[in-house]
């Protein structure tokens, strides 16, 4: 089957273009294990509907290439779904939701590297998923808050009991958050800049 | 977010093998961020590729590197090597993201137009 680039491209509707002065951009990545609500906190607070942008991994068996070349070689398509927010007429917020696996992370070149910062989206129910997240991150030395999704089933937490379950320093910021709601997504990003501001405080004055 | 293991559209990595023209993705990509914003210089010409063509369209006003991937159905590690083409011979501009390390104008200026939503 043969198919054309046009059968598959779609251009962006003419409300959804930037104004031609956006002149720079920034990203946020939110971060989470699978279900914890990272694409309905991109569209919560999204300008756009999310779009979705696909690395694909191949996987092939040692020396089956050499053989023949017939043997199928695995292909795996990582997905990230990604929002964008038009901050003013000249900057431009891009948020990603990013795979929990960091195995999936080097699939997007500098991913984390030109990030502000990240939101680690966790779930009280399953709080073990985000060890290796948040162990990740600081590695990275990519500043990072939490953010509490507030499942309605979920025990509710006091944020000082979630940082001791993950181990946090006072420093780290927790917020509780109902990522449905555009507002209280947005104040989870506010709180996230509020944060990185402490450190450029910090960086100046000293 | 999701991981399956369907074949990527018309059957994966020999398809972005000719788009690319067979290049490594490695070594040929511009150097570009998922949020580089690229912008067309001129209008798609007869004759020239087509998955170029689309670029030039999608890319009239400012649009980010993952933008136009989301828009063409590509990864954008293809987007990045077909972009190097486009800005070698200025047929795009590429305005680049502002720096990770963020000053105190750049935090402001983010705050603001959060509390603006």
């Amino acid at each position: 089957m043969v198919s054309r680039i046009s059968d598959t491209v779609t251009e962006p509707r003419s409300e959804d273009r930037l104004p031609a002065s956006a002149s720079s951009a920034v990203k946020i990545v939110i971060v989470g294990g699978f279900g914890v609500g990272k694409t309905t906190f991109v569209r919560s607070v999204s300008e756009i509907r999310p779009l979705t942008t696909e690395e694909t991994m191949t996987q092939a068996g040692a020396g089956i290439d050499d053989i023949a070349g017939v043997e199928r070689k695995s292909v795996t398509t990582v997905a990230m779904d990604f929002g964008r927010i038009t901050l003013n007429d000249e900057l431009v917020l891009y948020l990603f939701g990013t795979p929990g696996q960091q195995r999936f992370w080097f699939l997007w070149n500098g991913l984390f590297e030109g990030a502000l910062g990240a939101i680690v989206l966790v779930d009280t129910r399953r709080l073990e998923v985000s060890f290796d997240v948040i162990g990740r991150l600081e590695e990275a030395e990519v500043p990072f808050v939490i953010a509490v999704n507030s499942f309605p089933d979920a025990t509710s937490y006091l944020t000082e009991e979630v940082r001791g379950a993950l181990d946090l320093p006072e420093s780290v910021p927790i917020v509780v958050c109902d990522a449905r709601e555009r507002p209280s997504s947005r104040d989870v990003l506010i709180s996230l800049m509020r944060y990185l501001r402490t450190f450029a405080t910090t960086s100046e004055s000293t | 977010m999701s991981t399956s293991d369907r074949d990527w559209d018309e059957g994966g990595p020999e398809r972005l093998y000719v788009i690319t023209g067979g290049r490594a993705e490695s070594t040929e990509q511009a150097d570009l961020d998922l949020v580089t914003l690229i912008v067309s210089q001129e209008e798609p010409k007869a004759g020239i590729q087509p998955e170029l063509a689309a670029i030039l369209r999608v890319c009239r006003s400012p649009v980010s590197v993952a933008e136009i991937s989301a828009h063409l159905a590509l990864p954008a590690s293809v987007i990045s090597v077909l972009l190097a083409d486009l800005l070698a011979d200025g047929r795009v501009e590429a305005r680049m993201p502002a720096s990770s390390r963020p000053d105190i104008a750049l935090i402001e200026a983010v705050i603001d137009g959060l509390q603006n939503l």
